[in-house]
């Protein structure tokens, strides 16, 4: 009977792992080394910056981050001083004053980030009718999450012969249907880099996924810290609670 | 008039003041303490305590959810990111809530399937499995209204898919699931009711563990031998000796709910959940989360959508029916060679029908799925019937003790000890 509840027990895990291996359709991206991979990971505050520095200069002339606001730039390491100047880098609409009229102040850093357009309808329009996503949870609302968005922004490129493009859409190997309304936005040397890092696509696609996936989970260091210790008091806690039970159950005759 | 107050056993007076009054302690000390427990359970025993604790932890922490979440379509969505982004400790809250219903329905599936292998669904437990039936009925429905709350892609259009099945119903079909909408889409009132029900229905849950756990307490427990505790040898008070394994099991199992809450929070999850409802813009694939996916494969086995429907209702209803579908007097799968095939290939049909209810209904997933449906109901409605009638059952062991303690006892001494005791 042993034998039989080994085979089946067999077959179950093969239906398991079957069942995850074949629930996602698009092919799956090549696996990126990420600094937040693993139990132990964190963000890479010097290419989040970078790539805040892209999402800053590129992205945010159509998409949008409305779910962040400026003093969560703390999170990837910006300090008070420098949160107040980018903050106060954009003009925000204020409420309404004494005369009941709506005047633009500097943004202040518990404003969220300022988006580009007014509305959908305004980016549609400045968009040939597509909408450029919010940035705000693109990572985690996409499968294969990081590795997805960088094989995306790295991979746009010429159509192939036998491939029909409609009007304003753009060839990439990573989109699926393969013909995306975004033009490719990152090229060799698209940003100047502060911190003199040399600016190839990989690297600007690498720093902008970094900031974006922090973006997407800010809380990321804290799980995993507190995850480390949770499982370290369990693995105690565990450990005590069976040397009890077979105390008490020592006293039984078996 | 004269009262006289209940002799109470307790020493100290604080507690014996009470117990006097209301023998609360008293009767904690019957059904926790004192109450007389088969000693052979095995580890697969644990998973009612476990069911508790989550029912537990669900609330505590949906609780502290809903004093953050705001139910309406149009700040739904913003106010969960808030939650996991701004709120102190919220990302914890949220994720402990969010694969809390997966550990939940993990925990419910094993001891649902330990029930029905070892027959703890036979006569005199009909009434304590039923209760289960309907505890189990009341979280599909908890987690179905749950999982509409965040408002994202998934949500809105699993709300979409699972309302339209009462528009299956002839007749009165669309008015049904227009009062259920409270419009003529899944819309701002669906949203506001779903989550006054989604608040609801765990404290009905509660209930109803609570009348579980008193015909369980009537009837005693059911062991894996499936025989009835002859004598006090055959039992171990409740305390300390369930208490302690309990405890065990539950610290083993939150170690399996930590590493998925910190490590993988979003593995059991879907990506499209994160991307905020859009009524005009249907998801590639609407699929729901995994503990229903073979109910879907029922569903979706069949061509006509009444008839999906009522397969997949039907297919809740077995569980109801099974201590009457079952006709063999033997309750534990050990004893049972052709049940034990039976059940076994049953498990592995519901982990099938899981496994084609996350695939596309095209190609070789048509069929297995409907071979999966037929076997599922075949379960039920034939084998359950039939074996009891030409299955040839083991020998059952004379009694527990006997069988746990095998040559150390004789059955005369336990006969004597049973004597002593009587």
């Amino acid at each position: 009977m042993l034998s039989l509840r080994a085979l089946l027990v067999g077959a179950a895990i093969a239906v398991a792992a079957a069942s995850s291996a074949s629930a996602q359709e698009m092919p799956a991206p090549a696996k990126q080394d990420w600094s937040f991979n693993g139990a132990f990971g964190t963000y890479d505050r010097a290419a989040a910056q970078r790539g805040f520095q892209i999402y800053r200069e590129v992205c945010s002339a159509c998409h949008a981050m409305s779910l962040l606001a400026y003093h969560d730039l703390s999170g990837i390491g910006y300090n008070e001083a420098e949160i107040k100047a980018i903050a106060a880098s954009v003009q925000v609409p204020d409420e309404p004053n004494d005369q009941g009229e709506i005047v633009d102040r500097p943004g202040r850093p518990s404003d969220r980030f300022k988006a580009p357009f007014a509305n959908e309808k305004a980016a549609q329009a400045a968009n040939n009718g597509a909408l450029p996503k919010d940035l705000s949870l693109i990572v985690r609302g996409r499968p294969y999450g990081p590795d997805y968005v960088y094989a995306l922004l790295t991979g746009f490129k010429d159509p192939p012969a036998d491939v029909k493009m409609a009007k304003g859409m753009y060839y990439n190997m990573q989109f699926p249907g393969h013909q995306i309304a975004m033009p490719p936005p990152l090229t060799d040397d698209r940003v100047q880099y502060a911190d003199g890092t040399k600016a190839t696509l990989s690297q600007e696609a690498h720093d902008v996924v970094t900031f974006l996936s922090w973006a997407s989970d800010p809380h990321l260091e804290d799980r995993h810290r507190i995850g480390v210790r949770v499982l370290i008091y369990l693995a105690g806690l565990s450990l005590v609670l069976y040397l009890v039970k077979r105390k008490v159950w020592s006293k039984l005759q078996h | 008039m004269a009262h006289t107050t209940a002799p109470s056993a307790f020493q100290n007076p604080v507690i014996r003041w009470v117990d006097e009054r209301l023998p609360i302690f008293t009767m904690l000390s019957r059904e926790y303490g004192v109450f007389p427990t088969p000693r052979n359970f095995n580890y697969l025993w644990n998973f009612g305590a476990l069911a508790m604790f989550m029912l537990v932890a669900m609330i505590v922490t949906g609780i502290f959810l809903a004093m953050q979440y705001t139910p309406n379509a149009d700040l739904a969505f913003d106010s969960v990111d808030r939650i996991t982004r701004d709120v102190n400790y919220g990302w914890m809250l949220r994720t402990l809530h969010s694969n809390g219903s997966s550990m939940f329905f993990a925990v419910v599936y094993i001891h649902l399937f330990r029930g029905m292998y070892y027959g703890s669904y036979k006569r005199p437990r009909e009434l304590l499995w039923l209760f289960g039936a309907v505890i189990y009925l009341l979280m599909m429905a908890t987690a179905f209204l749950g999982y509409t709350l965040p408002w994202g892609q998934m949500s809105f259009w699993g709300a979409t898919v699972i309302t339209n099945f009462f528009t299956a119903l002839p007749v009165i079909g669309k008015a049904i699931t227009t009062w259920l909408w409270g419009g003529f889409a899944v819309a701002n009132p669906t949203l506001n009711r779903f989550f006054a029900l989604h608040y609801l229905l765990p404290f009905v849950i509660a209930a109803v563990v609570f009348l579980h756990v008193w015909a369980l307490h009537v009837t005693g427990s059911n062991n894996p031998l499936g025989i009835e505790p002859k004598s006090a040898k055959d039992t171990v008070p409740f305390h300390p000796y369930y208490t302690s394994k309990d405890m065990f099991g539950l610290s083993i199992f939150l170690i399996i709910y930590a590493v998925i809450v910190f490590f993988i929070p979003d593995y059991l999850g879907d990506p499209d959940n994160y991307i905020k409802a859009n009524p005009l813009l249907t998801p590639v694939s609407i699929e729901p989360e995994w503990y229903f996916l073979p109910f879907y494969a029922i569903l979706r086995s069949v061509p006509d959508k009444l008839a999906g429907v009522s397969l997949m209702f039907g297919a809740v209803v077995m569980l109801f029916l099974m201590p009457w579908l079952d006709t063999s007097k033997v309750r534990s799968a050990k004893f049972r060679p052709w049940y034990q095939w039976c059940f076994w290939f049953f498990v592995l049909d519901t982990l099938l029908l899981g496994l084609v209810g996350s695939q596309h209904p095209e190609g070789i997933w048509i069929l297995l799925g409907r071979v999966g449906t037929i076997y599922y109901f075949g379960f039920f409605l034939i084998l359950l019937p039939l074996l009891g009638w030409f299955e040839k059952t083991l020998p059952l062991p004379a009694s527990i003790s006997e069988s746990v303690l095998g040559g150390y006892l004789s059955n005369s001494k336990i006969a004597a000890k049973a004597m002593e005791k009587a």
